[in-house]
């Protein structure tokens, strides 16, 4: 992983603890929902962002209030991470009435107009126009918003995303697009599906500035996210961020993992993970003590667990949703 | 020997168009490549250049004539020594055409029946004469001047002033922040304006041909579409996509398709095919309005085509009710878009022959008026469905499957669908002609329906 390192200069353990809380949170998510899938309470497709906790968080910090987010269906870490409810992604995944799309979006297509998430898309690099058309739309506005369009290493060989790059540099819209590179576009190593090794620089034909970034060190994370988002909001365009991450679970619930290593995750979770290296500048630095820590697990551990019990308990959606919100009612 | 300079087709659906301007005189010596004249088209005003050299003998239709027909003799070319005297010219140089469509085999005296009902106009209410084009036009002005978040994005929309001059004159208007030129990227820009509708804005996306659209078949389906229902309700795509679909004129295969049945097939989309001006105008205000999303397919054919049109500051038609052109007692015609030319041509002839057709205009996909269909069925006990597409899973066969369900017993003959043929557009005149729908062949399946 060639990135920047990160400076520990001027954080605040009120970050720290900020970061530490929002990436646990993730990651007992997702763990849970893991859970439930094992158990039938989730279906279908279920993929997991663990590992990759420090994008979204590191980001999320470098947002203002009214920016924009849209994602893949890898979604429900930037859910949580934008303020969305525990308990409404939870049920979602189990497809009750009490999940952000009552049941009727999934794993993969949830959103929520208050926290300015815009989905949750199950097409492969689709969001990305979305994403920069939100930005568009910030632009005729004239609201200085900035927009964040993730989409992976896989993602990156879509046209679309191309197609996307070429007008958001010659409209200069105020769009940040995150690859999150984990390596794996489902079971294919970059090496063996992308021509470059540092996807951001393909920005290069566009005029896009760009950089590679840690992904495993949330603080390297939001510093790139600060710079990104500064570009953007003075009006000069769009920017890329190359966050090289690393996804601990299977692309989703189903993969048998034949494509890598059980040494190469294990390593990765060893000497890189983005939580425990906060925890240790937490208590490296004396900001907290252990208890401190784990009093935060426990917190932590019981909003997770408030979210499966509502998700469990929300009831199915009733049956005259099938026949709802296909069309929005035309205004007298 | 003298030329005769001829008025050229520059474009593929040209049939007449106007000379602006001569751009040289009696008396002058030309060469190949030389600018003679300034001619407008139904798309844009073209430069025509000599191919022979020459002098210019006599200039025979002055400038600012419109309506010349393609291949009336417009000048005539000496070469040296050559006198005009010397020349026999020719003796009818010029018929100024009535526009309006190719003639089809059987003449016909006026397929412009009016639509019985016009619930939205009240009485007294004067008419102009407007074409398709300028009646889409009008439609976005309007609603652009209504609504500031209405802005329309597309492939020569702005500086070039419209491939087919539907948005001739609104970059002027409205400026390059709501006009917006793209780059040729249909996949990209459809997924930007959907991105767009999501943050606030009403994009009308114009498609140079529904053709291209197919590049951008995913952001319009799974994007556009289905967003209302996975957010359960939360957030949708108010916009339209709209541009030429269907055959223009021997532009082969790849440039003729007519994508109704494609769009009408998706639950969360609106699909709009209007035959008139009126009805484009008051369904394309409508479209622009709905907080869905709207296929709006037009046809290039139609674009120079003149209707009558209310006079009204602000004319709409709401989405999802048919349209009835004509009343009659013995069979019901339901058709859409061109294909109601056809329908409308059937219907006089069948007059002649002592047939009353009735003859509904869908004009709206999705919600599709089954009612209108059903209840005309009902009094006239057969139907024949008339289309361009082509004949598998089409707009018709699922006519045909609603007034089965519906209204079996009510008919006395079998449903006929009139369809485009099941064959790639090929683009030889003749071939063309065989493979779209003819009024032959309805007046032929009418007659079968009704036994005679």
């Amino acid at each position: 992983m060639a990135a920047k390192k990160t400076s520990k200069a001027n954080v605040s353990k009120e970050q720290l603890l900020h970061f530490y809380r929002e990436m646990l949170l993730i990651r007992r998510f997702e763990e849970k929902a893991g859970q439930l899938y094992g158990m039938g309470l989730i279906g279908g497709f279920c993929h997991l962002y663990i590992g990759q906790e420090a994008v979204v968080v590191g980001l999320e910090a470098a947002a203002e209030e009214g920016d924009k987010r849209v994602t893949s269906y890898r979604d429900h870490g930037h859910m949580l991470a934008c303020g969305m409810e525990a308990d409404g992604v939870m049920a979602e995944l189990t497809g009750r009435s009490g999940g952000y799309s009552k049941g009727k979006g999934g794993s993969m297509h949830m959103f929520s107009k208050e926290k300015h998430f815009y989905g949750g898309h199950g097409i492969v690099g689709a969001q990305v126009p979305i994403g920069a058309g939100l930005a568009f739309a910030d632009k005729y506005l004239d609201n200085s918003r900035v927009t964040f369009a993730y989409f992976g290493d896989g993602a990156a060989n879509q046209g679309q995303v191309y197609e996307t790059f070429n007008m958001a540099a010659l409209w200069d819209l105020p769009v940040v697009f995150v690859i999150e590179n984990n390596q794996y576009a489902m079971g294919t190593a970059q090496q063996r599906s992308t021509s470059s090794a540092e996807i951001y620089e393909r920005g290069k034909a566009f005029g896009i500035p760009g950089e590679a970034v840690d992904g495993m060190d949330v603080l390297a994370v939001k510093a790139a996210g600060d710079t990104a988002v500064a570009h953007c909001r003075s009006g000069k365009g769009p920017y890329i961020l190359e966050i090289k991450t690393y996804r601990y679970r299977g692309h989703s619930m189903s993969d048998p993992a034949k494509y890598r290593t059980r040494e190469e995750v294990q390593k990765v979770r060893e000497e890189k993970d983005a939580i425990e290296h906060v925890r240790d500048l937490l208590l490296t630095g004396k900001h907290v003590s252990e208890d401190d820590l784990k009093a935060i697990d426990k917190i932590i551990k019981a909003i997770v667990n408030k979210s499966a019990e509502f998700a469990k308990d929300s009831p199915e959606p009733a049956l005259e949703e099938l026949w709802t919100d296909i069309y929005a009612k035309v205004e007298a | 020997m003298a030329i005769e300079i001829l008025m050229p087709a520059l474009s593929p659906t040209m049939e007449e168009g106007t000379l602006s301007k001569w751009m040289v005189g009696e008396g002058d010596q030309v060469s190949s490549g030389d600018i003679l004249a300034e001619i407008e088209t139904d798309k844009a005003t073209m430069e025509f250049e000599a191919v022979d050299e020459g002098i210019i003998g006599k200039i025979l239709i002055s400038e600012g004539t419109s309506g010349i027909l393609v291949n009336s003799t417009i000048a005539v070319l000496l070469e040296e020594g050559e006198t005009i005297e010397d020349v026999h010219l020719p003796q009818k140089t010029v018929v100024v055409a009535t526009i309006g469509f190719e003639t089809e085999a059987e003449p016909v005296s006026n397929p412009q029946s009016f639509p019985v009902v016009e619930p939205n106009v009240p009485v007294g209410t004067n008419y102009k004469s407007q074409t398709v084009r300028e009646a889409i036009r009008e439609a976005m002005s309007e609603e652009m001047r209504r609504d500031e978040t209405v802005y329309l994005m597309g492939e020569e929309v702005a500086e070039y002033q419209g491939a087919y001059k539907i948005s001739q004159g609104m970059l002027d208007e409205f400026g390059s922040k709501r006009v917006i030129d793209t780059p040729i990227t249909e996949h990209g820009f459809a997924g930007i304006a959907v991105g767009a509708s999501f943050g606030g804005l009403r994009p009308i996306v114009e498609f140079m041909t529904f053709n291209f659209a197919m590049q951008a078949m995913d952001q319009i389906i799974n994007s556009a579409a289905k967003t209302l229902y996975m957010s359960g309700g939360q957030m949708g795509a108010p916009m339209v996509f709209r541009g030429p679909n269907g055959a223009a004129a021997r532009v082969g295969a790849q440039h003729s398709q007519d994508y109704a049945a494609w769009y009408a097939h998706i639950p969360g989309l609106k699909v709009v095919q209007p035959y008139s001006a009126a009805d484009a105008k008051g369904l394309l205000k409508s479209a622009i309005r709905d907080p869905n999303p709207v296929i709006f397919l037009e046809n290039e054919i139609l674009y120079g085509q003149s209707f009558e049109v209310p006079d009204l500051p602000d004319y709409t038609v709401p989405l999802g009710k048919a349209r009835i052109w004509r009343e009659g007692d013995d069979i019901t015609l339901v058709s859409f878009g061109i294909g109601m030319k056809y329908t409308l041509e059937a219907a006089d002839i069948l007059a002649e022959m002592g047939v009353a057709a009735e003859v509904i205009d869908l004009r709206c996909l999705r919600p599709l008026d089954t009612k209108t269909v059903i209840n005309s069925v009902k009094k006239t006990n057969r139907c024949v469905t008339i289309e361009e597409g082509f004949p598998v899973c089409s707009i018709g066969n699922h006519i045909a499957a609603v007034l089965m369900q519906e209204a079996f017993d009510y008919l006395d003959a079998p449903v006929i669908n009139c369809t485009g043929k099941d064959v790639p557009m090929p683009y030889a005149a003749n071939l063309e002609k065989l493979a779209l729908i003819t009024t032959k062949e309805v007046i032929t399946a009418a007659k079968s329906v009704l036994y005679r």
